[in-house]
């Protein structure tokens, strides 16, 4: 029917199942999350379920939860999941995946989980090139346990334990492991992304999925580092962190791929 | 000559009120409600039903996941 009237359509007549453009996915659970509002860990939980789907695999997926804010990540993905202690879903994944091989096997740990107690456990999986999936999310700080400093905090940030930003001459750099890793030979895909706009998150779901497609294909180990925000640890508003995160963290982390098919891009 | 006319659904009880979805928006169709929901959240929800596209953007940003997109094209004679 072509009639001007029905531009005026009411949002009522819109709302119908043929006309359905996107909704929550069903690899996620209807647990409520358990972050903050505004946190990206949410919307990488999300995008993480959606490629599972996308892809038909839930049956044939296992993740990692590590500590952390997304400790609980085992309540809101519905895949089957197992938890490892501080630092170890790297080394829990290695075991996971070497007893299924076909089962795909993902970790999802913040910062200070895999790049300061788990450090050993990252640079170890990935040297040797396991063929697992590595979801990093990097916020700057220790988020669960009150905001204190993380290695990957930047010179001059404030934290509960730099109050007066981060002095690198007493406290050290902050260390960018993705980069660390991308030197190693057993790392296939390595890249860095973004949930905070809609672009940044169109482009985030393409790399994970190229991490699970690398998975299949066997071809080594896989890491994506998510830059997000920690609102609450920042004590800002979500809008203002994701500014903030703009303005100063993707200067010293800045965003893309860094090693594609094997080889170093950057 | 097509027309998209679109529109979203918030879970409104799941809302947290981070305002995110709506500098997502290009079309400036969200605002957060004047009262809260159980859990004291103002919520967000459409302002100018009539701007939105049905792009998903607000709802791809959502960290909570809480928006549900409708799209349709509408063929109009001009
Ligand atoms: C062995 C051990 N040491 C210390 C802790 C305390 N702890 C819990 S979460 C956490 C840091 C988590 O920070 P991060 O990995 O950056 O995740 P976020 O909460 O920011 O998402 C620490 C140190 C612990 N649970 N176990
Ligand atoms: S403390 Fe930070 S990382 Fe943890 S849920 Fe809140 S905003 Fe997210
Ligand atoms: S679907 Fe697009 S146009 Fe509609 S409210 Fe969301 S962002 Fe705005
Ligand atoms: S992004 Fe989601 S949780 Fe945040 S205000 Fe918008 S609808 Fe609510």
């Amino acid at each position: 029917m072509k009639t001007t009237d029905n531009l005026n359509m009411s949002t009522e007549d819109l709302i119908r199942e043929e006309n359905l453009v996107y909704k929550k996915t069903e690899c996620m659970t209807d647990a409520v999350l358990s972050f903050c509002p505004g946190c990206g860990h949410g919307v990488i939980h999300r995008l993480t379920m959606e490629v599972v789907e996308e892809m038909g695999i839930q049956s044939d997926t296992i993740g990692i939860a590590s500590v952390g804010c997304s400790v609980l990540a085992y309540d809101f993905m519905n895949v089957d999941m197992t938890g490892a202690a501080h630092g170890r879903a790297p080394a829990v994944a290695t075991g996971i995946k070497r007893c299924w091989p076909d089962k795909f096997v993902f970790t999802y740990q913040g910062d200070g989980d895999l790049a300061a107690i788990g450090t050993a456990e990252t640079i170890h999986a990935c040297n040797r090139g396991e063929n697992i999936t590595i979801i990093f999310v990097n916020n700057g700080i220790y988020g669960m346990t009150g905001g204190q400093m993380a290695p990957t905090t930047l010179e001059g940030m404030k934290s509960s334990t730099t109050p007066y930003g981060r002095d690198i001459s007493l406290m050290g750099n902050p260390i960018k492991i993705t980069e660390l890793v991308s030197q190693l030979p057993g790392t296939y895909y390595v890249t860095r992304q973004a949930v905070h706009t809609p672009s940044a998150v169109r482009k985030a779901k393409k790399a994970i999925r190229t991490a699970f497609e690398s998975q299949k294909l066997k071809k080594g180990l896989s890491l994506i580092e998510f830059v997000s925000n920690c609102n609450s640890g920042w004590k800002m508003t979500p809008v203002e962190a994701n500014k903030w995160m703009e303005e100063h963290m993707f200067p010293f982390y800045p965003l893309g791929d860094i090693k594609v098919e094997g080889k170093l891009i950057k | 000559m097509a027309k998209v006319r679109g529109a979203i659904v918030v879970d409104v009880e799941r809302c947290k009120g981070c305002e995110i979805c709506i500098d997502s928006c290009p079309t400036s169709v969200i605002r957060m409600s004047p009262t809260v929901n159980n859990k004291g959240y103002r919520y967000a929800y459409m302002e100018n039903p009539e701007n939105c596209t049905g792009c998903s953007n607000c709802a791809i940003v959502c960290p909570d996941g809480v928006i549900t997109v409708y799209r349709k094209k509408i063929e109009v004679e001009i």
